[in-house]
């Protein structure tokens, strides 16, 4: 890749369609979306409540499914793989972050880490050593032994995203990360995830209502009622 | 997998406390029930299959003339043949009741192989025509020791009848009735020859024993067919079957207390699929996030499921545990009634059996909606 060449895109989406049932009644949530993402790309989704913005990252993620329409993520087709199939995907491609964090509570926070980590061949050993170390990353290393309930709300959101990290996925989905912060430790979380994108080219796509959260992502693209608007902010 | 597993089933002790008490005391209560039902049975069980039994055909209080025994004798097949009486009496009150039996000594002792005693006991037994031999648990009961004199009070046979205890036996198979008294037939015999002279030289029954069991059929067809249209036709039938004719009179308090038991198992079944879908509609999110991370639905399958099957299992196997213990704090009162009262190999396995089951129907529900839940529903959260 030369210099003038642009990033090749992780994720492309064309004419994408989405809706649900809800009784007898089609809600459609997202309409005719078309969208690049390059690989490295940290996008912000704005938009109003029920514009669909989580939606959408829960189709890039691979967490759900569009009616119609292109979906390719590592130029891989979503639409046609099956659940065993995107499963396994999301085990190696993606890192979640979600707003209410959704750690195992019963789980030390190394134990949370290292869940993901389950699903590769490396031995207990090496997943330890693994999760140690992005947890260090993190600034929790010496939180390892403790339970999310011994953890505030921003450490906790630190574990998940040790969590999303520690599979060394090419994407990493963040729902609101900072929707449940006060607003120093949304800072602090939105530092950690732009130098995870700068130091590590790690591509992120978060969700949120916070235009301050936003500030911090390298692109910024609204949803409203299900539509892309063409205004594409970038910094 | 085991870890979250453990984890998950410390996470409400009080919960789990309560539901592995609730499942021990379910199991509990059925191997209770299933015992009592194996106690009434206990005789039809302990039936030989050389044995067969004859009686008056009317009816068991009807009597037989004593000159049956020589003519059944000397039927083909037989080997050998005694004869009984159900003896009514009362030792000390009717409250302490066990079975007593008059029977033709010593010839009837032969019939009977599973009663096991040394051979000075049988000796002095056969000797002393108001010696009685008791089983061991009836002895242990009240407290007799060889050479104690015991009185009996007739209700159906007239008079009070004074015996000594010559010998106690121990069963020679687990399902061998220890409580019982049996005693000389021809004691009654005497008695009644002189109290009641119409009921002297009768029997309740012969005790028959045959060369083989294929023979039951044909010796019994043999047997009444000679007492055809006499005075006191016969009935003859494989031991069995007369220890089933017993057993039928109580049979619908049996079927009840088999339902009883059923009906509790139904009860926890529902208390625990109760606490694992409460358990598993708390955790929907965090199932909805492992399967996000990737984990596959049968690995949620696998955590709920341990989880059930884990307070089952503790708690079958606590209520199986405390069966023996409770049996034996029964109170003599109750245990009376059964001559065998013991937990068998069976009752411990169909317990752990239903445990395992109740485990896996409990967590058949919540495991499928874990399974199955869309992840973007679960989260539920539409942007």
């Amino acid at each position: 890749m030369t210099a003038d060449t642009p990033p090749l895109p992780l994720v492309e989406i064309e004419h994408l369609y989405k809706s649900y049932r809800r009784g007898s009644q089609t809600l459609p949530v997202l309409q005719d979306i078309s969208l690049n993402i390059a690989a490295g790309d940290f996008l912000a989704l704005m938009g109003p409540s029920g514009s669909g913005k989580t939606t959408l990252l829960n189709l890039i993620a691979g967490l759900d499914r569009p009616d119609s329409g292109h979906l390719l993520v590592q130029g891989l087709d979503l639409t046609q793989l099956t659940e065993a199939e995107l499963a396994a995907w999301r085990a190696r491609s993606v890192g979640f972050i979600f707003q209410f964090y959704y750690l195992i509570p019963v789980l030390t926070a190394l134990e949370n880490v290292e869940l993901p980590l389950l699903l590769t061949d490396l031995t207990r050993h090496e997943r330890r050593e693994h999760a140690e170390l992005v947890l260090e990353l993190v600034g929790l290393s010496d939180r390892n032994r403790h339970y999310p309930a011994q953890l505030s709300g921003g450490q906790q959101q630190r574990v998940a995203i040790a969590r999303a990290l520690v599979t060394d996925p090419a994407l990493i989905a963040a729902d609101e990360p900072t929707g449940d912060l006060d607003r120093k430790s949304g800072h602090e979380i939105m530092d950690l995830l732009v130098r995870l994108n700068q130091e590590f080219q790690k591509t992120i796509i978060i969700v949120t209502h916070d235009p301050e959260a936003a500030e911090h992502a390298s692109h910024t693209r609204r949803l409203i009622k299900g539509q892309l608007l063409n205004n594409n902010r970038e910094k | 997998m085991l870890k979250l597993t453990l984890r998950n089933l410390l996470r409400h002790p009080l919960r789990a406390t309560l539901t592995v008490l609730g499942m021990a005391i379910a199991i509990l209560a059925f191997a209770l029930l299933r015992t009592m039902v194996e106690a009434w049975y206990a005789g039809v069980d302990a039936s030989s299959p050389v044995r067969l039994v004859t009686r008056n055909a009317v009816s068991l209080m009807d009597t037989l003339p004593l000159a049956y025994e020589a003519r059944i004798r000397a039927v083909p097949g037989v080997t050998a043949v005694g004869h009984a009486f159900w003896f009514e009496g009362v030792y000390i009150d009717k409250k302490h009741f066990f079975p007593q039996f008059a029977i033709s000594l010593p010839g009837y002792l032969d019939l009977l192989p599973e009663l096991l005693f040394p051979e000075d006991q049988k000796m002095a037994l056969i000797r002393d025509r108001r010696g009685a031999l008791a089983g061991r648990k009836l002895a242990a009961r009240f407290g007799w020791k060889l050479g104690d004199r015991i009185i009996l009070k007739g209700t159906y046979f007239p008079g009070e009848y004074q015996l000594v205890i010559r010998g106690i036996y121990r069963g020679r198979d687990p399902s061998t009735d220890e409580t019982m008294l049996i005693f000389h037939w021809d004691y009654l015999n005497e008695q009644m020859k002189k109290l009641a002279p119409d009921q002297a030289d009768k029997a309740g029954w012969f005790l028959i024993q045959i060369a083989s069991p294929d023979l039951a059929g044909e010796v019994s067809a043999k047997i009444d067919a000679i007492f055809k249209n006499s005075l006191a036709e016969t009935l003859t039938e494989t031991e069995k079957a007369f220890n089933l004719g017993f057993v039928a009179m109580t049979e619908a308090i049996l079927l009840a207390i088999q339902a009883v038991s059923w009906v509790v198992i139904g009860v926890i079944l529902l208390v625990l699929a109760n606490t694992m879908a409460m358990s598993a509609r708390e955790r929907l999110r965090e199932y909805a996030v492992l399967k996000a991370i990737g984990f596959r639905p049968r690995f949620l399958t696998g955590v709920i499921l341990g989880e059930s099957l884990a307070l089952a299992l503790l708690g079958g196997v606590l209520g199986l545990a405390l069966t023996p213990p409770i049996i034996l704090a029964l109170p003599a009162s109750v245990m009376q009634y059964f001559g065998v009262f013991n937990v068998t190999t069976a009752t411990l396995a169909i317990g752990l059996g239903i445990s395992l089951a109740v485990g896996i129907l409990a967590a058949a529900l919540p495991a499928w909606r874990a399974a199955t839940v869309g992840i973007a529903a679960a989260l539920r959260k539409v942007g």
